[in-house]
């Protein structure tokens, strides 16, 4: 990382020990150590002094500077002992190709594998009691609200993820317009339930129907295009139909949205704290608001748990074997005979229809809707789910979701930065710069994600894990 | 027909602007192929730049027009160029020769980075600014309508075409345009042959950062108001006429910058002024899907 290869050599200082004779004179780690971290330093502080030190405040009709050089100073420290820690410890070994192609393929053996096969089953025991263990870990259903709700968040990203997995994960398609589905599936559900009155049973499939139609009317026009400009295709199309809903005032309601969306029944029963059709009175238990957040919750896992056993039972049928032919080389797929029009509008209908569910499950919860639910950011961090989580696989996007969305929300917890930073430092508004800092980073670090070996569809004699190293998706 | 001929001045400006920063979109897709996502971002941090370095000047008393200009020029043109390197070296040198992907998650993870970041360093309104050259030149003055010139518009054609002339000189005819050629080719047989890869691709972006750094004052002198987020939808359209001039090719991407700009203006005028991003975003689909290689590009030849 270090740029002082090239820098002309260093004086050792007469304390420092003699440096071993080199063709090449190297100069002192230390001093390189120093030279690197004074840089970086030195880089930050150039770059922080005008935008951070001098925050721009409109004061009596005119802009003045509030003084912030202290966090410029800050953070210049703070990069300069960074590097240097990271320097000793994390950078330490060098990356050479063999040695980053020996960890690409490692194949499991022993316990891992063990721990591996318990994992899934443990998370799967864990996903359906968790709304249990949430209340009962917190000690009651008012205090338990905020970690069901968080459970139903996750889940939510979840099936989105697992949703763009079959477009993103297996078919290798990047599309970085999968909101527009979501907002699709949001709106056809809360239209119709508000203009005809239909259930949310009668809605959810339609929903996913329309959203499918949306996908395929997406897929059509793209079905040449590949990688970037397929990526930059399908974010204008989430902008337009993000636009659309904010200036079609007549239909959509506007930058204002639709509010007052019916919530959905459990067969019948309403969440609501008496009645005939109360769900509380039926089963003779208090009424609390957080019945109806744990009944959500089980919609969405259950509709998860739909989309997982589709999409692993699609994998083996010959329409899976499609996509990630597709998704592995376009042109050796199309020499073979297979279909990519059909290949390809598969896939986008599938996740489209998904992403549909999704939405509409989103609606019925928030109770409103508006086109800023729906904004590029939203699809960044869906994609950013399935990417770093490993392209295709499943597991991976349950981890990245639980890390992203999870460990982002856990940043309104930590009170003891605070404690650090003084009561100003608020880590909730940096919410969205550690998101993508961390979005940086462990692309940085894993560039396939957290899980990059996948397990083969088809096999000869042995089924081995495929290293990340052997896997090419995303050339085409 | 003098609301048409306005319009097109301000389309033309406006594509002039989207044409600066489309040059960087270009080379760097050139050179390395990927689309920097972050490049529309960079363009609004050498807006907020320029702002407070016009704002320190100002409250240190140096209000003489042109000083003050060549200052912010100055300085905005190295601090973005310094934003755009160091962008480079922290999420894409890494990433170099990694899969397809992961320099253009890298590339998202940075623009909202950089938005955020801006929000948090400079808070979130917007910042509206008086115009620092004001007037223009009227003509076809009638009763009720006039089509006005104004200086910054002139000041910012002058710039565009004086910077595109330089920049196409430097691509064409010095040993870093050589260098930056030979990478878009083949960079494997160039770095086979000596030229320091990283340095060139760093270089390319510094060039494409003083280019958004350029476009990035003249916007805020023609329009007079920044924010946050003014990085992406700009970018994005940006990048429509990187794509629409042909990839690779500089005067191409001024002008596909012109002709989005005027795209704009004359759909905003005459048609709808709340539809003209779905225009916008409707002409980016349809010139990636059916013209790819652009106006001035070359035709992608697909290898096995």
């Amino acid at each position: 990382m270090a740029s002082t290869d090239t820098a002309a050599p260093v004086q050792t200082p007469p304390g420092a020990a003699p440096v071993e004779p080199s063709p090449v004179r190297q100069p002192h780690p230390a001093i390189a150590l120093l030279k690197d971290a004074a840089m970086w330093a030195a880089v930050t502080f150039i770059l922080t002094f005008p935008i951070v030190g001098f925050k721009t405040v409109a004061r009596g009709g005119r802009y003045v500077f509030d003084n912030n050089v202290d966090v410029v100073l800050g953070l210049t420290a703070f990069v300069f002992l960074g590097r240097i820690l990271l320097n000793l410890t994390i950078w330490r070994k060098p990356k050479t190709a063999t040695a980053r192609a020996a960890s690409g393929t490692v194949l499991d053996t022993g316990w891992a594998a063990k721990a591996r096969r318990l994992l899934v089953p443990v998370m799967l025991v864990v996903a359906v009691t968790y709304p249990f263990l949430a209340v009962w870990a917190s000690g009651g259903l008012v205090t338990g609200r905020y970690w069901v709700d968080l459970g139903v968040l996750v889940m939510t990203y979840v099936l989105l993820g697992w949703g763009l997995n079959i477009v993103v994960g297996l078919a290798g398609l990047l599309d970085l317009g999968y909101v527009a589905f979501y907002a699709v599936g949001a709106y056809t559900f809360a239209l119709l339930t508000m203009n005809f009155g239909l259930s949310f049973w009668m809605c959810l499939p339609i929903a996913g129907i329309i959203a499918a139609l949306f996908g395929v009317v997406l897929g059509f026009p793209v079905l040449r295009l590949r990688g970037d400009y397929l990526a930059i295709v399908t974010l204008a199309f989430g902008e337009i139909i993000r636009l659309v809903l904010i200036n079609w005032r007549e239909f959509t309601g506007g930058a204002s949205g639709i509010n007052q969306i019916p919530r959905p029944s459990f067969f019948g029963l309403e969440f609501i704290p008496s009645g005939p059709t109360s769900f509380a009175e039926f089963f003779g238990i208090a009424f609390s608001p957080v019945h109806r957040l744990i009944f959500f919750y089980y919609v969405i896992l259950a509709l998860a748990l739909v989309v997982l056993v589709v999409t692993i039972r699609l994998r083996r049928l010959p329409i899976g074997r499609a996509w990630e032919a597709l998704r592995e080389d376009e042109i050796a797929c199309r020499s073979l005979g297979i279909s990519v029009v059909n290949t390809k509008l598969t896939a986008f209908a599938l996740g489209a229809m998904f992403g549909g569910f999704a939405g509409t499950v989103f609606a019925a919860r928030q109770g409103y809707i508006s086109p800023t639910d729906f904004t590029f950011i939203q699809s960044a961090f869906i994609v950013a789910i399935v990417v770093l989580g490993g392209l295709g696989s499943n597991l991976g996007i349950v981890l990245s979701s639980l890390v992203l969305i999870g460990g982002i929300e856990m940043l309104r917890n930590l009170g003891f930065v605070k404690a650090i930073f003084g009561s100003g430092f608020d880590p909730v508004q940096y919410r969205m710069l550690i998101f993508g800092i961390v979005m940086v980073i462990i692309m940085v670090w894993k560039p396939r994600g957290l899980i990059s070996s996948r397990a083969p569809t088809v096999f000869l004699k042995e089924k081995k894990r495929v290293g990340a190293d052997m896997i090419s998706e995303g050339h085409g | 027909m003098e609301y048409f001929l306005q319009q097109l001045i301000n389309g033309v400006a406006l594509g002039s602007i989207y044409g600066l920063i489309a040059i960087g979109y270009t080379m760097v897709y050139g050179i390395i192929g990927m689309i920097n996502f972050a490049h529309g971002d960079i363009f609004m941090v050498s807006t907020m730049i320029s702002l407070v370095l016009l704002i320190a000047l100002f409250s240190l008393g140096v209000t003489a027009v042109p000083i003050v200009l060549l200052v912010i020029l100055l300085g905005a043109v190295f601090l973005t160029a310094l934003y755009g390197w160091t962008v480079e070296r922290m999420a894409y040198r890494p990433l170099r020769g990694s899969f397809r992907l992961a320099p253009l998650i890298s590339a998202i993870g940075m623009s909202i980075v950089l938005q955020n970041y801006i929000q948090n360093a400079q808070g979130a309104d917007k910042k509206a600014f008086t115009q620092l050259i004001p007037g223009g030149i009227e003509f076809f003055k009638e009763a009720d309508f006039s089509v006005w010139l104004q200086y910054s518009q002139i000041a910012l054609f002058t710039t565009t075409i004086v910077v595109l002339a330089v920049f196409t000189f430097i691509v064409t005819k010095t040993p870093l345009g050589r260098a930056q050629r030979a990478c878009e080719q083949d960079i494997k047989m160039a770095s086979l042959l000596g030229i320091d890869v990283d340095k060139t691709i760093s270089l390319t972006f510094v060039m494409g950062a003083s280019l958004a750094a350029v476009a990035g004052l003249m916007h805020l002198l023609y329009y007079g108001s920044t924010d946050f987020y003014a990085g992406f939808v700009v970018g994005i359209k940006a990048f429509t006429a990187a794509v629409l001039g042909g990839i690779g090719s500089l005067p191409g991407a001024v002008l596909g910058g012109i002709t989005i700009g005027l795209i704009e203006v004359f759909f905003a005028g005459y048609v709808s002024v709340d539809y003209k991003d779905v225009a916008a975003f409707s002409i980016l689909s349809i010139v990636l899907i059916f013209l790819p290689t652009g106006i001035l590009g070359r035709p992608e030849v697909e290898k096995v």
